[in-house]
Parts: structure tokens; sequence; C-alpha cells
């Protein structure tokens, strides 16, 4: 009876995997180029991220569409605008993988970075990236929690790597600049667990019809 | 909190033997837009009809319940009265083969009223009240059956507005108009309803959901869920409502 729709919203869910997809890879990817695994190329980053930028604009087009022809209701509606600020914040993963990646060049000592949480940080941001496009694929609320709950450790492991790298500024012969730049690397391991919070509440609301900001905006509910 | 205007209390509809209404349990509230909503034949403009009585015209129809008008059973008003409290907008524009002027005059002449200024009044107001004024004042002495489709549906409007209800019921008034007209009949719910409270069924749920405050699903004669018209369409609570307002069933 709504063929032609359930065909179109599959095909969101499948981009929107897909999206999820290249993140995950573009932030491991950044990650092995961080710490100088062998191998790793940074220029595959960016090209990921400019894949990532035109999924977005398609899927949004593909939204807009959908809301025009279709005027979506109910839990249809939800999964439309949700999938829309969904892509955003994978949109802004995408980025930070890339920022992640232009601070390479200016991190040569490998032997810096290992003494750093950093790479546990690059494991739980990826790990949270997955948990959130898992618990969309498989609409599984525990999945969604998970990820909120892992935000707390990826946080602890900033906090942990700042303190780390006060300690080595504070001795002779520390690159300060390289010091600075695992800072922001690491800032932007913590932004991106961040997104993947904000994935994993509107793949919450798209099953639910709550969201977290509901309290502060209850029109969404 | 808008208090409730009218209350329906366990009512059953039978048209002889078929039950097309199932425990109808429904609180409608003042100076709101009710929307009924559901595929056909599921009881909605039934229920509506029961709110002014339409029903005891029809032969073998037997109700049980109780159906308030501000606290007062419809069943012991006179039914006149109840008609001018409660009118009704039809599917179909049905103006009178008579002058515009002497369509929305008919209602306040039927209830007694024969001076000319308060007649001018009343009809000025009521075309004022239903949006149409300024396309007709210049042709109140024209037959109303050369207005378009959407002028006569407001026309229509107008008619039930010159007795001064306090409850406007419409069945599905725009289902035969085109967008413009359609838009301002919904323009003119919100408008009416800081006055009036209005009960509209409409098969357009693009519809309900613009112009409601709440909305009622109707499936084989029960109401399967009312709420706010939001909710609703964001969230229902019942699976039936879920399958039917995203088009999967109706």
């Amino acid at each position: 009876m709504r063929t032609k729709f359930d065909e179109q919203l599959n095909q969101l869910h499948v981009d929107l995997i897909k999206m999820g997809s290249l993140c995950e890879e573009a932030i491991t990817l950044a990650a092995q180029a961080l710490l100088r695994e062998p191998g790793a190329d940074p220029q595959k980053v960016f090209s990921l991220e400019t894949e990532i930028d035109q999924l977005e604009w398609e899927i949004e087009s593909h939204c807009m569409r959908l809301l025009l022809r279709q005027q979506p209701m109910a839990r249809d509606l939800r999964s439309v605008s949700a999938a829309l600020k969904i892509i955003s914040d994978m949109e802004r993963i995408g980025d930070q993988a890339a920022d992640i990646a232009e601070l390479t060049p200016y991190i040569a000592d490998c032997a810096l970075q290992n003494k750093l949480h950093i790479k546990d940080m690059a494991k739980e941001a990826v790990s949270m990236v997955t948990g959130s496009v898992d618990a969309y694929v498989k609409e599984d609320l525990d999945l969604v929690q998970k990820v909120i709950d892992q935000d707390d450790t990826v946080d602890a492991l900033f906090n942990q790597v700042k303190t780390e790298l006060i300690e080595l500024v504070q001795e002779k012969g520390t690159d300060a600049q390289a010091a600075l730049d695992l800072l922001m690397a690491a800032k932007y391991f913590e932004r991106i667990g961040d997104h993947a919070v904000n994935v994993a509440e509107w793949v919450e609301y798209s099953l639910t019809g709550v969201h977290k900001s509901s309290e502060h905006h209850p029109a969404l509910c | 909190m808008n208090s409730n205007k009218i209350s329906i209390q366990n009512v059953d509809l039978f048209y002889g033997t078929f039950q097309a209404l199932k425990s109808i349990n429904m609180d409608i509230p003042e100076n709101q837009v009710t929307a009924f909503i559901g595929p056909s034949g599921c009881g909605k403009s039934t229920l509506l009809k029961c709110l002014n009585r339409m029903n005891d015209l029809v032969e073998g129809c037997k109700i049980t319940g109780e159906i308030l008008l501000d606290d007062k059973s419809i069943n012991q008003m006179d039914v006149n009265l109840l008609r001018k409290q409660v009118g009704m907008v039809f599917q179909k524009p049905n103006p009178f083969p008579m002058s515009v002027y002497d369509n929305i005059a008919f209602g306040p002449r039927t209830h007694g009223i024969r001076s000319r200024v308060m007649l001018d009044e009343i009809v000025e107001k009521s075309l004022r009240d239903a949006a149409i004024w300024d396309e007709v004042k210049d042709r109140l002495n024209k037959s109303a059956l050369g207005l378009s489709g959407g002028q006569q549906q407001r026309l229509c409007i107008a008619r039930a507005l010159a007795v001064h209800p306090e409850v406007l019921l419409m069945d599905e008034p725009t289902s035969a108009l085109d967008p413009i007209s359609t838009s301002k009949i919904e323009e003119l719910c919100t408008q009416l309803k800081k006055e009036y409270t209005i009960v509209i069924v409409t098969h357009n749920m693009q519809q309900a959901a613009r112009i409601s405050d709440r909305t009622a699903f109707f499936l084989l004669g029960e109401a399967v869920e009312y709420t706010d018209t939001e909710k609703m369409f964001s969230m229902p609570t019942d699976k039936r409502t879920e399958d039917y307002i995203t088009g999967r069933f109706g």
C-alpha cells in the first residue's frame, strides 16, 4: 500500500548506515595516522571527509523530498527528522577526523603520543560511533544507553591525557608544539564522542518519540 | 486549560442490529478545534451527527448513553434550541436557492427576528465572521447559487453563525473545495475557535494536524485514541493509530 514510501525510507536507512561506516573509517584512519602506525595515510581521511560531506548533502535532499512528497507522520516523521539531525553530527565527526589528520605532519615524535592515553581515546571514540550506528540499524535502546554511558569514559580519558601532557611539558626536552597539537587531537576525539552521543539520542527519539532535550522543548514529544 | 463544552458518555449507537458506535467516552473542550479522523465507515460522522441529534431522523437508529452540552443532557433539550446552539456545516455546500442575504437571514427569521436593522446587522456580522463579506457585500440580493464552491461553503458557515451557535460541527467541509478555498476555511476555523467550539470530521490528516487542538481516531465504531493533535501525529500510543496515520491501512 505504501511500497514506494517504504522503499524510500529503506534507502534513507542504507545511506545513513553508509555515512556512519565512512565516519568510523575516517576516525580509525585518522587515529592510525596520528599514532604513526605502518601504512597509515592521512590523505585517505581527507577523501573520506569529502565523501561524507557529499553523502550528507544527498541524504538531506532525500529527506526534504520525503517531507515534501510523502508528508510523513508519527514514527515515519520522527525517522526522517532524526535522520536530518544525525547527518549533521556525522558530518561534524568527519570534519573532526580530518582535523586530526591535518595535525599529523606536525607530530613527528612517535614516542610522545605513545606516552599518552590518546590511543585509548581513539578506540573509545570509534567504538561510540560504531555503537550509535549499530543502535540505529538494530533499533536497539540498550545500545543507545551504552553509547551515552561511554561518553564518561572518553571525558575521563581526555582529562587524563591533559594531565599527562602537563607533566610531559614540564619535563625538559618535550616538544611543546607537538604537545599542544596532541591536546587538540585529544579534544577532537572528545568532541567525536559528544557527536556520537547526539546521534544515539536522535536514534532514541526516532524509536520512542522522547528526546533528552524534550524537557526544554516539550514540542518535540 | 479549557473547560469541556461537550461530554460524551458511554455512547453506543445501533442502525438496526449493526452497532456503529461502541462505548464512546470523550470530552470536547470549549473554544478548541477537535478533529475526528478514521477510515470510511468508522463512525466519525455518525458521532458528529449525534452531537446535534441529527440521527433522531434516521429510521431504526438507537442511541444509548449520554451526551451533555454544558453539563445538560441534549436529550432533555428542545431539538430546535439544540440545533441553534450546535450548528452544522456539511461536506457539500448547500445554500438555499435564494439570495445571499436571505440565506443568512433565514435562521434568525425562523427564530422570530423581523427587524430589518437587526437582520442587516446579523447578516453583515455573520458574513464578516465567515470571511466572505468583502466578496459578497455588493451582491447580497443575488442568488447564492451563483457563488463559487468555496464561497458557498463559507456562506453556509455564515448561515450557521447567524443564529449565534456555541458549537460548530463540520463534516468534511473542504473535501469538495480547491486548495485556496480549503486554506480560507482552515484559517477561518482557527479564527472562529476564539468564539466557538469546533468539531470537524476530516479525511485529510494534514488538515487535522494543521488546524485542530485535539484529535480522535476512530476505527470500526470505536474511539481508539483521543489526545492532543501534536502528540497524535508525532507519537501516537496505539499501534492501530500509528498504522492508520502512516498510511499502512485505511
